[in-house]
């Protein structure tokens, strides 16, 4: 019988999620006995164009070139997988979709803008061909990779978590900073995922996971406000990791345009 | 003759070292992240000594005091719950054999004999709840079994407390196998049980002075007065006020986070998962606190029958307080206040159920 075949690209990001994978250790070698891992640039495959039955897709499309990359990344996979908040949501990079100004900004940053070639807006890979499954997390956990690959292999749909943080928060037995502290959590609004990392360490939840079931977003940000967090500030815990995420985005927005209207800001 | 059931806090150390002569581990809350944990006691300097609470409404706070006092607090976030009913575990394992045929194997659970000092009346009334629910669950009951329970009457209620109203506390009044009421100088010591009288028998006691019994009296008489109480309300009529307008009301207010069902002392909800290998040939059944303000809590058959906070909220307040008379002979409520300070937005359950008591606009 042969082997599962696997490719993981790269589009915009950090290569943090690549590091899901290779952060397994021995378990990466285990991983490498049940499925062929064709192109993975970060851990030395390089065959882009390989026909594969699962592709994991980091980052975001922000280039032409990019568009041209996932199509061709999607007709040469069976199941096609985004992971993390890059690929599923446009992740960092999509901040610059917020404001409309993205000539200006190239022009201020890059001392030869001339030669940048990028897309006004930057979309999550699920903008441009069809994903099969969305990974959420900055970055992902291992954990969720081996899942997903395991459920795969077994032919069974993955199991798409999509709980709050609080749930798993409260299984690890961490303490709410919200309530012992007052410090402003998103946990209440973003997927588990991460195993309640942050507040594990006594800090708060910032939503990198992106938004959970039914996020209580306004509700939150009305408590925010309560805590003493002024509205940009507020847009601001919305807008870090999954600006684009839409209860994220629409959140976000209601708080930065009140910040705008503000006389006194 | 009076009793001798007076043991001084010089001496509390040797309630420890009779315990760990009895063979158990002692565990007792201790400060930690700015919240009262259970975890392990080796020496009494561990204790609490000092501590008061402020808890609000979505607000919990400790503050050092140099009373000489150990247990002058209300209760932490989790009471006996996770001891017992574990926020995840394995229930069983299964293998794919060579041949292709399934093999099961048992997970069994071997806890070690545990002594739990500073119970409050309200936990003790939410672990016989939990004993009826999991009466044969074969993971729960190790456990419980393992447990010896040291209580100590609450001498100061949190703002957020109503013990009292429900008939649960301040003073533990069942399950203990001993009980302590904390004075300054020390702690009054009364038994229950066999397991109970045998440690009271090895505890170097004084007699009880008069002055002492009154001051016990008049600190249980001051911690009944409580700021909050249950609202006299039909439990059997909550299930029935679906279309009442206090659900759209606190909809709005609530996060759906499900602290106050993994914070109450009483809830039970589970759900399970399958943790399989990456190699394909076993697998763990696990199990995991869930809460009814989950997504799947209320999956059935491709439909998620409770797809709103309204609808979930209702779901949580009706069944604790409504049909969960009728499904264990009590409410499931003991009044122990974590809901109301545990919830990152501060919605009080009592202030539901009056308001539910308000006569509905819409019906005739």
């Amino acid at each position: 019988m042969t082997r599962p075949r696997v490719a993981v690209h790269k589009f915009s990001s950090c290569d943090g999620c690549q590091l899901a994978f290779l952060n397994l250790g021995e378990t990466l070698l285990q991983l490498n006995e049940q499925v062929d891992i064709l192109h993975f640039l970060e851990a030395g495959m390089n065959d882009a164009s390989a026909d594969v039955d699962i592709a994991f897709v980091e980052g975001s499309l922000s280039t032409p070139d990019e568009l041209t990359r996932i199509r061709q990344v999607r007709a040469n996979s069976r199941y096609l997988v985004s992971i993390g908040a890059c690929a599923t949501s446009g992740g960092l990079q999509a901040l610059r979709n917020l404001d409309g100004n993205h000539d200006e900004w190239r022009d201020a940053i890059y001392a030869r803008p001339e030669f940048i070639r990028t897309l006004k807006e930057v979309r999550p890979i699920a903008a441009e061909v069809r994903v099969d499954l969305e990974l959420w997390g900055c970055p992902v956990s291992s954990t969720q990779i081996l899942a997903a690959i395991r459920a795969l292999l077994f032919g069974v749909a993955p199991v798409d978590d999509r709980d709050r943080v609080c749930l798993e928060c409260k299984r690890q037995q961490a303490v709410c900073v919200m309530v012992t502290q007052g410090i402003p959590c998103m946990g209440p609004v973003t997927r588990t995922g991460c195993g309640a990392l942050c507040p594990r360490f006594g800090r708060d939840c910032y939503g990198c996971y992106s938004p959970s079931e039914t996020a209580q977003t306004a509700t939150l940000a009305r408590r925010f406000s309560g805590l003493g967090l002024l509205p940009d500030a507020i847009a601001r815990r919305f807008w870090l990791i999954n600006s684009q995420a839409p209860p994220f985005l629409q959140t976000g927005r209601v708080f930065h345009r009140s910040a705008a209207s503000d006389p006194d800001d | 003759m009076p009793a001798a059931d007076f043991l001084p806090r010089s001496r509390l150390p040797d309630l420890l070292a009779v315990l760990k002569a009895q063979g158990y581990d002692v565990i007792a809350p201790q400060v930690i992240e700015g919240a009262l944990l259970y975890r392990p006691l080796q020496h009494c300097r561990q204790l609490p000594t000092g501590i008061r609470q402020q808890q609000q409404p979505g607000r919990y706070r400790l503050i050092a005091t140099d009373s000489p006092r150990q247990f002058s607090w209300a209760n932490g976030p989790q009471a006996l719950k996770p001891l017992t009913f574990a926020p995840r575990e394995t229930l069983w394992r299964s293998h794919e054999n060579d041949d292709g045929t399934l093999s099961f194997e048992e997970v069994p659970v071997s806890p070690p004999a545990l002594a739990i000092l500073g119970v409050r009346g309200c936990d003790l009334a939410a672990l016989a709840l939990q004993d009826q629910h999991f009466r044969d669950d074969p993971y729960y009951q190790p456990r419980r079994q393992s447990l010896l329970l040291i209580a100590v009457d609450c001498s100061h209620p949190a703002e957020t407390c109503f013990c009292a109203s429900t008939g649960d506390g301040p003073k533990a009044t069942i399950g203990y196998e001993l009980a302590l009421t904390e004075l300054d100088d020390g702690f009054l010591v009364r038994a229950q049980g066999a397991r109970g009288q045998a440690i009271l028998k090895a505890l170097p006691l004084d007699i009880t002075a008069p002055a002492q019994r009154r001051q016990a009296r008049h600190q249980h008489r001051a911690a009944c007065r409580q700021l909050r109480r249950l609202p006299s309300f039909e439990p059997a009529q909550l299930i029935q006020q679906g279309r009442h307008p206090a659900w759209d009301e606190v909809a709005d207010a609530c996060l759906g986070c499900g602290n106050c069902t993994s914070v109450c002392p009483s809830c039970f909800c589970f759900s399970t998962s399958e943790a399989p290998d990456l190699n394909g040939q076993t697998s763990s059944h696990q199990r995991q606190w869930d809460s009814c303000f989950s997504e799947g809590h209320s999956y059935i058959h491709g439909r998620h029958i409770r797809p709103d906070i309204r609808t979930r909220y209702r779901q949580w307040l009706t069944h604790k307080f409504g049909s969960w008379v009728e499904q264990y002979g009590r409410s499931g409520c003991t009044g122990c206040g974590r809901c109301i300070s545990w919830c990152p937005v501060g919605i009080d359950p009592l202030q539901v159920l009056s308001r539910l008591s308000d006569a509905d606009p819409d019906e005739p």
